[in-house]
Order: C-alpha cells, then sequence, then structure tokens
C-alpha cells in the first residue's frame, strides 16, 4: 500500500478530448458489455496521460461516470495502484528501481545523483520544473541494474556518471537512448569484461 | 549444459529479430493446425506427460491445471488469462519473451485456450512494461494479418482473440486471484480460494490462469513431443528454464537452461563468476526474493529445480537468482527485501498487511545496531505469525526471505543486535513503534 496524497489544487473539470474518447470507445470493446468496470484501469491511465501525467478527482468522478461504477469505487482504484500519480509530477518522470537487486549494485549512487541534481526529496518538481524522481519498487528488469525508468523508457547498467548524464540532457531536452548504459545488447551476457573486477559494483 | 538445437526460446537477447517473418523462420506457428486437430485430450494429455509446471513460482503441473476447466461448455464462457505482471525482484524473464519471443506466447494461448476451449484471452500486463505491452500489440496485430489470431485461428477452426490489459504497478497483481479482481476492474485483493479460478474466475467465469514462460514453451513442446521435453532436465523437473542472474555477478544476465544444472555451474559459466571470486559469496537467492536465501555452503553443491530446493529449505520460484557478495551487507539486502514487502502488501489480510511493517522495522533497527537481543526471538516469533495466516501466499513471500535469513546468519544478527531490552535502558529507538503513532521525523 502506498502512501498517497492528493493534490491541493483540483481543476474543476475533466472530459476526454475526442481523440482519446476514441480510444476508449475502443478500449471498451475489449470487455464484455455487461463488464465495463473492467476498463477503469485502461480509462485512469489515459486521464493520466491527457492532464500532464497526473489524475485530478474530477478525472476520477467523470470515469465513474462514464462506466457507471461509484466514484469512490474509482477513487479506490486510483489510490490503490502505485503507478498513479494524484499530484502534478515532473514532464520528465524519474522512477528509481531501489529494490535489492538493484541496491546490490548501486541503485543508491543513483538516488545520489537525484537528489543532488534534482531536489532532496522525492516527489519533488526540481527547479527548473522539468524533472521530478521517486524511488520505486522492483521494476523488473533487475538483470540489467540498476534501473531507471524516465516516463514510459527504460535505462538500464547505469552508474552515478551515466545518471548524472542523463539528468544533464533532460534538462536540454536532448533526446536520450534507452536501453543499456554499457553497450549491451539486451539481457544477454557482456563480453570483454575483466573477470572479478568490481569496478560495476 | 544444454544444447543450442534444444533452447526454446532461440531469439532471448533479440539476435535474429523478433517481427513475425523472422518468428515464423525459427518455426514458430509450423504445424499449429495440425497440432489442434489433434483434439483437446491429446493435448493436454501431452502436456501431463511431460510434466511441463508453471514457470510462475508456484511449480504447478500445468496439464493438471488445464484438466481443471469443465470439460463441457456450459452457459458460461471460459477464459484464459496469461500473468504477465512479472513482479518477483530478480525475474525478468517474461519481460523478454514479450519483448523477442512474442509470436511463441500468442501461439501457446491459442493451444491452450483450445484445450480449455476459451475463445478469449486476456494478457495481463505490468503498467511500467509499457514498451514491452507496445511491442507485443505489434505482434498480435501481424498475427491477425497473417490470420493466425481471430475467426478461424491458423486455420484450425477455433475462434479466439487476444486483449491485452495493462496493470498500474501492483505487485499482488501477480496472484492469480489478485489479478482476475484487477481485470475485473477493482482492487487487486486476491480471493479465497476455494473455488478455484478454474471453475470460478473472471466474470464469475471458468478460468485458466498461466505464467508467460509456462505458455510460452507449450508450442515447442507439442512439436517435439512430450519425451523430448522430458528428456531434458531431471524427472518430474523437467525441461529447460529461463534463469535470471542478477546481483553481484561480474556479467548478469538472462539464460535458458536445463533444469536441474548445478547453481555454481549457471553462475561461473554463464554470469562470469561472483563479484572477487567464489570464495567472495555470502549467500543466493534462488528464485526471487520471496525464497529464503542460501548460504555459500548449500551453493557450493545445489542443483537448481523444485525438488532440490524445496528440501533445502527454499524454492526455485520464478528463478531470479540474486547473488550476494561478502562485500554487502546482507542485513541491509534483507531490510530492503523487507520493506519491499512492506510497500507491496495489498493490506487485506492482517497478519500481512502489519507483519511485514513490524518485520521491515525490527530488520532496519537490526540493520542499524539499534536492535536488543530479544528483538530477534521477536522477529522470529511474526513471521511464524505471518506464515500461513493470510489469503494468498503473499504472506509466505514476505515471511520465508526473513526467516531464511534467521536461519543461515543467525550468529552474524545475534552479533549485531546485543543491546539490552529497551525497558531497561530507556533508549529512545524510534522505530519501535508504529509510524501514525509517533509524530517524529524518521518514525
Amino acid at each position: 500500500m502506498s502512501i498517497k496524497k492528493i493534490h491541493d489544487n483540483q481543476p474543476k473539470d475533466f472530459r476526454f478530448t475526442q481523440e482519446n474518447q476514441k480510444i476508449a470507445e475502443n478500449i471498451l470493446k475489449k470487455y464484455p458489455a455487461r463488464n465495463k468496470k473492467s476498463a477503469v484501469m485502461p480509462f485512469l491511465y489515459l486521464a493520466q496521460k491527457q492532464n500532464d501525467n497526473w489524475i485530478p478527482l474530477s478525472a476520477m468522478k467523470y470515469i465513474g461516470k462514464y462506466l457507471s461504477m461509484p466514484y469512490i469505487r474509482v477513487y479506490e482504484i486510483a489510490t490503490f495502484y502505485s503507478m498513479y500519480n494524484l499530484a502534478p509530477v515532473g514532464k520528465y518522470f524519474i522512477q528509481v528501481c531501489t529494490t535489492s537487486p538493484c541496491l546490490l549494485r548501486g541503485a543508491d549512487k543513483i538516488v545520489n545523483a537525484c537528489k543532488k541534481k534534482l531536489s532532496e526529496k522525492e516527489n519533488e518538481i526540481s527547479k527548473d520544473g522539468k524533472c521530478s524522481w521517486v524511488e520505486v519498487e522492483c521494476l523488473g528488469a533487475c538483470v540489467n541494474a540498476p534501473v531507471v525508468q524516465i516516463n514510459d523508457d527504460y535505462y538500464e547498467d547505469l552508474d552515478e556518471k551515466n545518471m548524472t548524464n542523463i539528468i544533464n540532457s533532460l534538462r536540454d531536452d536532448k533526446p536520450l537512448k534507452s536501453g543499456s548504459y554499457r553497450g549491451r545488447k539486451n539481457t544477454s551476457p557482456e563480453k570483454n569484461l575483466p573477470i572479478n573486477g568490481a569496478q560495476n559494483a | 549444459m544444454l544444447k543450442e538445437e534444444n533452447k526454446i526460446f532461440k531469439n532471448l537477447y533479440n539476435d535474429y529479430g523478433w517481427e513475425i517473418d523472422k518468428a515464423l523462420k525459427r518455426d514458430d506457428w509450423a504445424k499449429t493446425k495440425e497440432i489442434i486437430l489433434k483434439g483437446r485430450d491429446w493435448i493436454i494429455n501431452e502436456i501431463k506427460e511431460s510434466e511441463l509446471r508453471g514457470r510462475g513460482g508456484a511449480g504447478f503441473p500445468t496439464g493438471l491445471k488445464w484438466s481443471f476447466a469443465p470439460k463441457e461448455l456450459g452457459s458460461r464462457p471460459h477464459y484464459l488469462v496469461i500473468n504477465a505482471d512479472e513482479s518477483e525482484p530478480g525475474t525478468c524473464k517474461d519481460r523478454d519473451i514479450l519483448r523477442f519471443e512474442p509470436q511463441k506466447l500468442l501461439e501457446g494461448c491459442l493451444i491452450a485456450a483450445y484445450a480449455v476451449q476459451a475463445h478469449a484471452c486476456y494478457i495481463y500486463i505490468r503498467g511500467e512494461y509499457f514498451n514491452e505491452g507496445r511491442r507485443l500489440q505489434e505482434a498480435i496485430d501481424q498475427a491477425y494479418e497473417k490470420k493466425l489470431l481471430g475467426k478461424n485461428a491458423a486455420g484450425s477452426g477455433w475462434d479466439f482473440d487476444i486483449y491485452i490489459h495493462y496493470g498500474a504497478g501492483a505487485y499482488i497483481c501477480g496472484e492469480e486471484t489478485a489479478l482476475l479482481e484487477s481485470l475485473e476492474g477493482n482492487k487487486g485483493q486476491p480471493r479465497l480460494k476455494p473455488p478455484f479460478p478454474a471453475l470460478v474466475g473472471l466474470y464469475g467465469c471458468p478460468t485458466i490462469v498461466n505464467n508467460v514462460e509456462t505458455v510460452a514453451v507449450v508450442p515447442t513442446i507439442l512439436r517435439k513431443g512430450s519425451k523430448w521435453f522430458k528428456s531434458i532436465g531431471k524427472p518430474k523437473n523437467t525441461g529447460t528454464k529461463i534463469f535470471c542472474i542478477s546481483g553481484n555477478v561480474n556479467r548478469p544476465c538472462n539464460v535458458e537452461e536445463e533444469m536441474g544444472i548445478p547453481l555454481k555451474d549457471l553462475i561461473e559459466n554463464y554470469a562470469g563468476g561472483v563479484q572477487g571470486g567464489w570464495e567472495n559469496l555470502q549467500a543466493v537467492i534462488p528464485g526471487g526474493s520471496s525464497m529464503p536465501l542460501l548460504p555459500k555452503k548449500i551453493c557450493d553443491t545445489i542443483t537448481m529445480d523444485f525438488d532440490t530446493l524445496v528440501e533445502n529449505k527454499s524454492g526455485l520460484g520464478t528463478a531470479g537468482i540474486i547473488v550476494i557478495n561478502k562485500d554487502q551487507d546482507i542485513l541491509s539486502c534483507m531490510a530492503r527485501i523487507a520493506r519491499f514487502y512492506k510497500h507491496e502488501s495489498c493490506g487485506q489480510c492482517t497478519p500481512c498487511r502489519e507483519g511485514s511493517g513490524w518485520m521491515w522495522r525490527i530488520l532496519e533497527r537490526a540493520r542499524k545496531g539499534d536492535a536488543t537481543h530479544s528483538d530477534i526471538e521477536l522477529l522470529d516469533d511474526v513471521t511464524k505469525q505471518i506464515e500461513g495466516h493470510t489469503i494468498c501466499a503473499f504472506g509466505e513471500g514476505s515471511a520465508w526471505p526473513v526467516q531464511g535469513l534467521l536461519r543461515h546468519f543467525r550468529k552474524e544478527i545475534d552479533k549485531r543486535c546485543s543491546n539490552d531490552p529497551l525497558i531497561k535502558k530507556k533508549r529512545d529507538v524510534p522505530y519501535l513503534v508504529d509510524q501514525h503513532l509517533l509524530e517524529k521525523k524518521n518514525a
């Protein structure tokens, strides 16, 4: 259970844009007609995308009406799952995995880089308003630890230096390459690394 | 060592391309129609014969699971649900299958769905795997184009549709009934069993839930025969398995190997050895973070299969091997795992909801050297209070790693928790109380 706070400044109104309306209709087709409720998770996700990566209360009410389910049920779901942001996040939302496999390979250094370059506390938007970071639980790319997810993309095999570079590029809105930062292919074993060298720890 | 020709996932690292035309060259969707035309009983029997066990953690025989689905199609439709909510720390095998071998999964889905008489399949992907889900959707679209899915899928006469459903970052949704709840649009909180999903599952209909890897190996088994599959590995622990080797090794990687391979071989041959050499090994978590760790002494000789690991009071789980060397503080590592479980407990059953927090706080104290010697007894007691007293296996999953720690590293912990109990010394240790009861900064 993650502890979540509702943002103080809530927009009054929320509607899907016409484009998202169409997507929503398509999502509904996936589920049997009398089980519309199933679409609540994709809808919340859609609302989050539309609203700069966070979900206002008005969107939950809107979705509740859309799917004919009580507002509290939608609220319950939005607060249960950790990927729904209930307060604004940076344009670049950095999720640092710090669970054991990443920790063993130096995730704490990645966190340090974020603290140094972005904000002392997690969930705070950096001074330039572009980035915010948060510690998350296992991202499911343990072989490529330490891993960071920025918006939808995974950045793998990082160290403090790489992470600092990534943050600098984000600040300048430079395009970034996702995937491994040690130049290896996906999850294959690396070649040409000194055996028993502790350089990656 | 597994021979190259016996590998099922040849494109595990995307050396050959994931697109459908390349997958077809690797024999995906070959003879699917013929396999299906041999009939339900033959398929289920063949899978039973192959002794394939579920790859999602519990290791339940897949053929047996399929046979639980009602034989006759009643008024309620049947569903197939694929569990791609891979969130167990140390595990990242399904991600590679979704990215690089999607056609194997889709073909497996069709065969499995036919075997359990389902016309619709939902693939539940964890929300973080956004790109992997997009890749899978592309693969699905390509399969539809080639008429391998949809009406009369692959010419088999069976109508079959696949839909993707994204999760949103809840570990618990990897538990099958929590996954179904989530799919129905509820909080992901596990259901009481029985009734089992095979009879009352998604929307109250008979539902078979399988892991990605389990379903993805099915077509190859049926093509090459159950005898071939059985010839790999050990009796009752047959076939190949993707092992994810992470942590303090020189070359962390995913690798497909036969079941029952010695752990040392895996680490030395594929992962480039332990950082600092084998002698520098402290412990290994053999099957994802829910499984108790093994100290070096056991790691020297242990083989990686379900039964051997259970004999050693651990488990194969998802085969996510986390290697911890002597440069690491074992207590910090386990405290972090306890924090994971505290964060991910769904909050439904009291022992797990409260207990996971207790375990984390005690371990956190122990890590900092603030714990008293009575704390360790307390910790042991808490794990026993959780284990077996919850609706789902998450309770065991959170208690077992701590029990493993206490079993194998008791001396070290005792050394670090030598304070006298709090009442005597009146030391102020904020971690003692529950967070919400104390308004202190680090409580």
